[in-house]
């Protein structure tokens, strides 16, 4: 079985080939224009999707040596995301699996994260506890078994992704924010200042970082470095300091939630997904309060954890093997919802 | 409508969306400005609260646009944090949405003023002197 997976829900063009499980290619084109406009700009992203689609697929196959007669499905992201840059996946993939009189597999984008842990070996056993981590998500969900899901949490303002990307460009860091933190809180001292953790109900699995944000912003404006736009240059080590408080605030949140969420649960294990779980904070702190507490930790490869044609693949290839295909009349849908049982 | 408020918490922030929910009509556009953190979102929570939505109120920044059903309206909540030109907010088909006849409340709407329609409200957030008071204007905009 050969499945072609497609991707373009936001700033990445990529596609992978997934053959009997093994997967052969995973082409992603990282989209730098955005670098220098400080966010995604979905009309660029759209317009730069289109120019890509077929030499990352071309290039997908042709690494993977397969000849697109070879297919046997295609399948790709059709939600949730920009509805421009969905669009542009989502004809593609129907035009070329028309052509080739094989199975279209519509795959919802934050499913797909949550199966890139079944990329490579090892995998998560059902069920499991996944946290997804993202710029657009921070959800806790729950995977019965295979396609079986549960909406436990979600973040009630940013996601905090989103949290990291906007005290990014409040701290003057530019676009994305997470990788630049990240790597000068190494350098700084995560109890310089001690922004709120909010826990909210503690029944619940929400989260909320639109508090830490503010926070970071009145630092900002007591300090005399931000006052309603009127920006002043932060000293090296401070901005450090910052940026490892910050993501000590997140951290901390994003880990408690998430074991108090496997222990209520009684799984065994958890998985992580979506861009954030790059971040090497959450992986370090996740890994040992996994272990201090018997849980095995599932993260995926750095290249899984970013948006991927692989994991679209992926869960291709388990929903093909559970007997669910699309109509050529499948939709994007821009706010897609995790879905409790298998979709068409 | 011409008027200024100061808030002095998140939840006074909320009631006062709700209160100026009672403004709303079908086919309004609010455009809200201001920094981060100055209360834009939890404005909207508050007015879509009073329009009777019952699914959860966050921040669209990733998707541009969110889509809520109130009792008797539709909500288009956008953000135009990341959008940098007009010619953007057309492909995604942001006159449509005002056409529509649907309630449009647009965060960061400084960043595109010019797709702006003629007749809305324009509203100002920012930070006042204490830690949590906001000072929220607003101003309601007629064609001439």
């Amino acid at each position: 079985m050969i499945i072609l997976g497609i991707e373009s829900s936001c700033d990445e063009t990529s596609a992978a080939v997934l053959a009997d499980g093994k997967l052969k290619s995973n082409i992603i084109s990282s989209q730098l224009i955005h670098q220098q406009y400080g966010g995604i700009v979905p009309e660029l992203a759209s317009r730069a999707h289109q120019r890509l689609i077929v030499p990352v697929v071309e290039q997908a196959l042709t690494v993977a040596q397969i000849k697109k007669e070879q297919l046997n499905a295609v399948a790709v992201t059709h939600g949730p995301g920009l509805m421009g840059a969905l669009l542009v996946g989502m004809s593609f993939a129907k035009a070329l699996a028309y052509g080739l009189k094989i199975p279209l597999i519509g795959i919802n984008h934050m499913e797909a994260h949550m199966y890139s842990n079944f990329i490579d070996d090892p995998k998560p056993t059902f069920p499991f506890l996944c946290l997804i981590v993202s710029g657009g998500h921070t959800q806790l969900v729950y995977v019965r078994k295979p396609l079986h899901h549960e909406l436990l949490g979600e973040t009630l303002d940013d996601a905090a992704g989103e949290a990291y990307d906007k005290v990014g460009k409040m701290l003057g860091l530019g676009f994305p924010g997470g990788p630049v933190i990240d790597k000068l809180a190494k350098e700084g001292n995560p109890n310089f200042v001690k922004f709120p953790r909010s826990y909210l109900d503690p029944g619940k699995y929400d989260f909320s970082f639109s508090g830490i944000k503010t926070s970071v912003l009145y630092w900002l404006r007591d300090h005399g470095y931000r006052n309603n736009e009127n920006i002043k240059p932060i000293p090296k080590q401070e901005l450090a300091d910052l940026c490892a408080s910050f993501q000590a605030a997140v951290v901390d949140v994003l880990v408690k939630k998430t074991i108090q969420a496997a222990r209520d649960l009684g799984v065994l294990d958890i998985a992580v997904a979506g861009g954030v779980s790059a971040n090497s904070e959450l992986r370090t702190r996740l890994k040992s309060v996994s272990d201090e507490n018997g849980f095995k930790l599932f993260i995926p490869a750095f290249e899984y954890c970013t948006d991927n044609g692989a994991m679209i693949a992926q869960l291709g290839a388990m929903k093909l093997e559970h007997g669910y295909q699309s109509d050529f009349s499948l939709n994007a849908i821009s706010n897609l919802n995790i879905s409790t049982s298998p979709t068409r | 409508m011409n008027m200024k408020l100061i808030t002095h918490s998140e939840m006074e922030t909320i009631s006062a969306g709700r209160e100026f929910s009672l403004s709303i009509r079908c086919g309004t556009v609010v455009a809200l400005s201001g920094d981060l953190g100055t209360g834009k979102t939890r404005f909207i929570k508050g007015i879509c609260e009073g329009l009777g939505v019952a699914e959860h109120v966050a921040s669209p920044t990733f998707t541009i646009v969110n889509e809520y059903q109130g009792s008797n309206l539709k909500i288009f909540h956008f953000d135009f944090y990341r959008i940098n030109s007009a010619a953007e907010l057309r492909e995604i088909g942001f006159e449509e949405y005002v056409e529509g006849g649907g309630v449009c409340l647009v965060e960061w709407a400084d960043r595109v003023k010019e797709i702006l329609p003629a007749q809305r409200f324009d509203m100002t957030f920012s930070l006042g002197k204490d830690e949590n008071e906001r000072i929220i204007t607003i101003n309601e905009v007629k064609p001439e």
